[in-house]
């Protein structure tokens, strides 16, 4: 069953002329869809059904074609990312430190899963593979800051950092 | 013309031919999954593998997409293509969910088939499996995902085939699954019911949703009385599931097996497409002479107009506000029926047995009911009924023929042939010639009839040229409006049918796997059974059949007046595009 997302779309005007200009020039190109949804996450950020239906109708073809090719690859999001962009990393020397806790205790705490954005649009978390700091494993990143030697109790502590700027 | 040889045995067949075609030409027929002809053609499951010997050296190719070459030496059966199949069917079963005793097509599956001709080790890749839930929130099909093999026959006959575009592949790698975009439900979604889905699917994937015990329970209520009609292309398949050969009319025994079931009324639908098409032919009329919302389309499909009201809006008012010969039937015994017999309409339990999903949609569609109840209660597929056969002990094949029940009894040729791609135009040509040329002697306008997806044709009628096209098949219906649109085609009246070749190839009819619609055509022959049916009528026009004559004397007055118009007559609404 659809279940509506929890962070409206906010999509303007300006942007939508400006997606159906792109496809109006990408349309008659066979295999239009890949560079239409690459600049649809461009303008918007991620893929919504409002989106992804302004694509179909502008290229002629099914809704399901389109959710099929944006939920294969993994560089497309079906959910907007957030003010703060959390991305734990997953790859081997992150994870063998125990990165999935990590990753699970922060989908607790904000109330997400992976992949998802908090409803007031604050975090969105994402996992990635190795940032480069194997040394300091299980790492995690917030926007461009890097925490190393993560455990689950930090969590709290450096989530609040980001609650506070916002406040201030 | 290329000649190669298939397990030592030359062969010649034409160039365009696959090795799987050529194959039965020497008899040998090659299992195939995910291909479906004039379906699926993609070579993904790997099952028909066959081994190919070039230049001394051995390989395995799909042989459902694979060309014959002149000179090509072909084995279907060696150890290395049994040891090829077998893994791949172990491999397929890994994921899959082997609730095969209670299964809808536990009977009837193309996997268990398969499995159990390989002797395979349905434990042998044993793995955790992905549970998925089941989409029953619709009122025509349920999808089960954890019974899917991915074999994209569905999602090729919803695309490319119906265009309707409803379902499709999500996802990747492991967690791949068929579904509706945004994990909708298909209630939610663009889906027209036209059960094709379910016709193609080689497993329990999908089927329609089941309201037997509905039609149980009512029977064995002694508060309600249980009166059943047939659609004309039932008596066409459902000796299918009785092992009768594809196109046996099984009329007297359909009847005769229903009466059985405990029932106390079993009528023939036919009589309501006549009606239909009385209705219809006088709406076309009416409108050709206002010249206003031309071409008119028949209305007759649930699949087609939910088509139009998804996808081409601006066509609603073209669409004939006819009900289907299924709600005029409905709306006839809840209403005329019901008095006459001095029924309360609320006791009189209405069941209709239907080649079609989507009708089940229908007749929940507010705007089809004269009460806040249903005119039809329940729409059964043709598998329903032979379920329930089976269930009730009957013998079917052994059955004497029995006739309908009066006062629904008599049919005409007209509402007979209109289980098939261009009966419907057939029968309102029909009629129309004889209201235009006073008493047409005309009967046979066999420029409508045949498979192909679209048809053409002029007539003319009372001295006015009369352009009428047939489709069948939304991606044909798609095709036509496109046409209208562009102004490229030009008519004054269509006939459409959702299912490619019509109701007998309907979504609700006998599924009949690989071994079959591979090498036959299930269409034509299922509909010749129609058109023999309807030489043999006494009557061949629906306006001249006598119980659509008595329904006019004695409750409705004239076509399209009054209590016609209130009754048999219905409106359209405007759904989500996506």
């Amino acid at each position: 069953m659809y279940i509506k997302p929890a962070v409206p779309f906010k999509g303007t005007k300006a942007q939508e002329i400006e997606l159906k200009e792109f496809i109006d020039l990408e349309k008659s190109q066979p295999g239009a869809l890949m560079p239409v949804l690459q600049k649809a996450q461009e303008i918007y950020g991620y893929l919504p059904i409002e989106v992804q239906g302004m694509v179909a109708e502008g290229l002629g073809i099914s809704l399901s074609e389109v959710y099929g090719v944006a939920t294969f690859y993994s560089q497309f999001s079906l959910n907007p990312k957030g003010e703060h962009r959390i991305s734990v990393c997953l790859g081997t020397a992150c994870y063998v430190k125990g990165a999935d806790k990590i990753l699970e205790g922060i989908e607790q705490r904000l109330g997400i899963k992976c992949g998802e954005c908090t409803p007031d649009g604050v975090f969105s978390i994402d996992s990635c593979r190795c940032v480069g700091a194997c040394g300091l494993a299980p790492v995690m990143m917030i926007d461009d800051d890097v925490y190393g030697r993560m455990t689950v109790d930090q969590i709290d502590d450096i989530l609040k950092k980001y609650t506070v700027k916002r406040k201030k | 013309m290329v000649t190669l040889k298939i397990n030592g045995i030359s062969v010649t067949v034409p160039e365009n031919y696959t090795i799987l075609q050529a194959a039965k030409e020497i008899n040998v027929e090659i299992p195939s999954l995910c291909y479906l002809k004039d379906v699926n053609c993609i070579g993904s499951c790997r099952v028909c593998v066959v081994e190919l010997i070039e230049r001394g050296k051995s390989r395995l190719v799909a042989s459902c997409v694979y060309p014959v070459a002149e000179g090509m030496e072909v084995y279907t059966n060696t150890p290395a293509v049994r040891t090829s199949r077998r893994t791949t069917i172990e491999l397929i079963l890994s994921t899959h969910h082997k609730k095969c005793l209670s299964c809808v097509r536990g009977n009837n599956c193309e996997l268990q088939k398969l499995a159990f001709d390989y002797g395979v080790d349905e434990d042998r890749f044993a793995q955790e499996e992905i549970k998925y839930d089941i989409d029953d929130l619709s009122p025509y099909i349920v999808r089960d995902n954890n019974k899917c093999i991915m074999c994209r026959r569905c999602t090729a006959a919803c695309n490319n085939v119906q265009t309707v575009g409803a379902i499709g592949e999500i996802a990747r790698g492991y967690k791949v699954h068929i579904g509706c975009a945004f994990e909708k439900s298909l209630d939610e979604s663009v889906c027209v019911g036209c059960g094709q889905c379910i016709v193609a699917c080689p497993v329990g994937a999908l089927s329609e949703k089941s309201q037997i015990d509905e039609v149980w329970d009512a029977i064995a209520n002694p508060k309600k009385k249980v009166v059943v009609f047939t659609a004309p292309s039932i008596r066409a398949t459902l000796g299918e599931c009785f092992d009768m050969p594809v196109g046996t009319n099984v009329e007297g025994k359909m009847v005769a097996a229903i009466k059985r079931l405990g029932v106390d009324g079993v009528f023939n639908m036919d009589v309501t497409a006549d009606l239909t098409i009385v209705e219809e032919a006088t709406e076309l009329l009416e409108r050709m002479e206002k010249g206003s919302s031309l071409p008119m389309f028949t209305s007759c499909c649930p699949g087609w107009v939910k088509f139009v009201e998804h996808q081409y809006p601006e066509f609603m008012p073209n669409l004939s506000t006819c009900k289907s010969p299924q709600q005029m039937f409905g709306a006839v015994l809840k209403n005329y029926y019901a008095q006459k017999n001095g029924i309360n309409p609320k006791d009189l339990f209405v069941v209709s047995i239907i080649p079609c999903t989507a009708k089940k949609f229908e007749c929940t569609r507010a705007e089809e009911n004269a009460f806040d109840f249903a005119d039809v209660d329940v729409s059964l597929t043709t598998r329903e009924l032979s379920k329930m056969i089976k269930g009730a002990g009957l013998k079917f094949t052994d059955l004497k023929d029995e006739q309908f029940d009066d006062p629904f009894e008599t049919a005409t040729g007209a509402g007979a042939i209109f289980g098939a791609t261009g009966g419907v135009m057939e029968a309102a040509l029909r009629t129309a010639a004889d209201i235009l040329d006073g008493g047409s002697k005309k009967i046979e306008f066999k420029e409508v009839r045949g498979t192909e997806g679209i048809k053409e044709a002029t007539y003319t009628l009372g001295g006015n040229k009369l352009h009428i096209a047939v489709a069948s098949g939304l991606g044909n219906a798609r095709k036509m409006l496109d046409g209208i649109k562009s102004g490229e085609r030009h008519y004054d009246f269509v006939e459409i049918m959702a299912c490619p070749g019509g109701c007998v190839n309907g979504g609700g009819q006998p599924v009949q796997g690989d071994s079959v619609r591979n090498y036959v055509d299930l269409k034509s022959l299922r509909a010749k059974a129609l058109y023999d049916a309807d030489k043999k009528l006494k009557y061949r026009k629906s306006h001249l059949n006598p119980v659509v004559r008595m329904l006019y004397d004695e409750y409705f007055d004239a076509p399209g007046k009054h209590r016609a118009h209130r009754l048999l007559h219905t409106t359209y609404v405007k759904r989500e595009k996506y």
